[in-house]
């Protein structure tokens, strides 16, 4: 240890504190040596240890501020994969929801090229507020996980700088390949609510929100793909439909007339898609995956290799 | 992650080793808990897929229509059994004409005849006729190949021999207790299957069968 890493961690934890205390780095340098040249105690514990006295002195707890010192990275929203992770992010607001709860001050969907992600901010951090369509640059905030869905939290020591730009927010694109295994109910011919903004699919003639409507047909089919590891429900609409299968929405309204049955649409589209291989990419919708774009067949492993594995166990 | 409980995956496996796999348990004492059928290479199979040559049907019902048909890979054959609680599969067994490829997704069932010898079968959620798939079979035989390798790969992990890092593998444990075939068979089965595909598929694979 030298005396120039004394000195860079007093200024980082300086630099920690600067909103809420007003206390000079020497003072922190100061506190710092004494721990490691009297008490030999480690730098990093000796870190922990001074930033929990100031954090008492400020009233703020340690998730307040970022810990660990330096500069966060600068992160894309697609980038985000693990919890507890301090970060810096530009985005455009796209939208802000009700929060549910007295303690959020605000909470909604922030994005940028690479995708969108949740945020949430604090009453208690005071904050300033962000508006819906303009575009910040967020220093300092806390990625967080639920149910393997990712956020980020500001805190007390966000800082939110408005940036005069705008950006293009893209969708978030996963990727998935397998066999089309099962095809769920609600696939094939089926109708949907024709209010404006709604397009719910009805369910014998009936709309969960708007009651009983003359629905609008439409295409889907609800499929699982499976790779022997994982499972991934996919929707295909109407274009992927028809690609897949060959038939059009025309045909299939003609197919269940002449049946008097919608069902009958989807038994003949198992016929031509279950048991194939495909590949898809597209956003992900709740737990689905909207296959944006399909590819039929996959090669599967290289046979060379898989050969050489094999022999080689 | 979600409430509802998770969709089983279906797992890639030989005929071979899925007909050695005649040990079927479940995880709690729940009745309407999930069966698995114990594969040999060390995991647990409530579901598999299955792509071959469907080269034989016939109706063994007595009173009701009660199919069977021969699924054949390039290490065996996979029996398939489809009644009046699979409509969808007995009207394809009944209809489909032989040979022709099919794909199987469906449950692994095991059952134990008087002389003590246990059978095990697929009992079909869905039976489809591929027509002549050669593109589909192969990337089966490969994912297969693959899968297969890896379960061998994860079978001695925490074990003399294996991955001393890794967590020991619990369905390994319990192949170890239930089973004498040494997972080595599996790996030659994977040879073999790999081999036949290495003569039949010199050509570039096709991106899709129609």
């Amino acid at each position: 240890m030298t005396e120039s890493d004394l000195r860079t961690a007093a200024e980082e934890i300086h630099d920690q504190f600067s909103d809420d205390l007003d206390v000079a780095v020497s003072d922190v340098e100061e506190r710092l040596r004494t721990l490691v040249e009297e008490y030999q105690v480690p730098l990093e514990e000796a870190r922990r240890s001074v930033t929990s006295t100031y954090l008492d002195e400020a009233g703020l707890e340690r998730e307040d501020v970022a810990t660990g010192g330096g500069g966060n990275d600068h992160v894309d929203v697609a980038d985000v994969d693990a919890p507890e992770e301090w970060v810096d992010v530009t985005v455009k607001v796209v939208d802000l929801w009700e929060p549910t709860s007295e303690s959020i001050a605000q909470v909604g969907l922030l994005g940028d090229e690479t995708g969108t992600i949740k945020f949430t901010k604090w009453a208690k951090s005071d904050l300033p507020e962000l508006e819906e369509g303009a575009v910040y640059d967020l220093g300092n905030v806390v990625t967080d996980e639920y149910q393997g869905r990712f956020s980020v939290k500001l805190n007390k020591t966000t800082v939110i700088e408005e940036r005069d730009e705008d950006i293009e927010v893209g969708e978030n694109t996963v990727e998935a390949e397998g066999a089309l295994v099962a095809i769920q109910s609600g696939s094939g011919l089926i109708k949907r609510c024709p209010e404006e903004g709604c397009t719910r699919v009805l369910q014998n003639g009936r709309c969960s929100e708007h009651g009983e409507v003359e629905g609008e047909f439409d295409l889907r089919i609800k499929g699982v793909l499976d790779d022997g590891t994982e499972v991934t429900q996919v929707i295909f609409d109407e274009e992927a439909t028809t690609d897949l299968t060959g038939i059009s929405l025309e045909t299939a309204q003609e197919m269940a007339m002449d049946a008097l049955d919608t069902t009958v649409v989807a038994d003949e589209m198992r016929e031509d898609v279950l048991g194939r291989y495909y590949r898809v990419a597209g956003p992900t919708f709740g737990q689905y995956l909207l296959a944006n774009d399909v590819e039929e067949g996959i090669a599967g492993p290289d046979p060379e290799s898989v050969l050489i594995k094999a022999r080689s166990i | 992650m979600s409430s509802a409980p998770r969709r089983e995956v279906a797992r890639r496996v030989f005929a071979r080793e899925f007909n050695d796999a005649s040990y079927v348990f479940k995880e709690s004492d729940d009745e309407m808990a999930p069966n698995y059928a114990l594969l040999p290479t060390g995991e647990r199979a409530n579901r598999v897929f299955a792509v071959g040559t469907l080269t034989e049907t016939e109706d063994i019902g007595s009173d009701a229509e009660y199919w069977r048909g021969r699924v054949v890979d390039p290490t065996g054959s996979f029996f398939v059994y489809a009644g009046q609680y699979q409509p969808e599969a007995a009207a394809t067994l009944r209809e489909v004409e032989t040979p022709t490829h099919v794909a199987v997704v469906g449950k692994p069932r095991s059952y134990e005849d008087d002389e003590g010898e246990t059978y095990v079968s697929i009992r079909p959620e869905s039976v489809v006729d591929l027509g002549e798939a050669e593109a589909t079979y192969r990337t089966w035989i490969l994912e297969t190949a693959e899968r297969t390798l890896e379960r061998i790969q994860a079978f001695d992990a925490g074990e003399d021999g294996g991955d001393p890092a890794a967590a020991p593998n619990e369905y390994a444990a319990m192949a170890r207790e239930r089973y004498g075939h040494p997972v080595e068979n599996y790996r030659r089965t994977v040879v073999e299957a790999i081999e036949t595909l290495e003569t039949a598929g010199a050509e570039e694979p096709a991106p899709a069968d129609d």
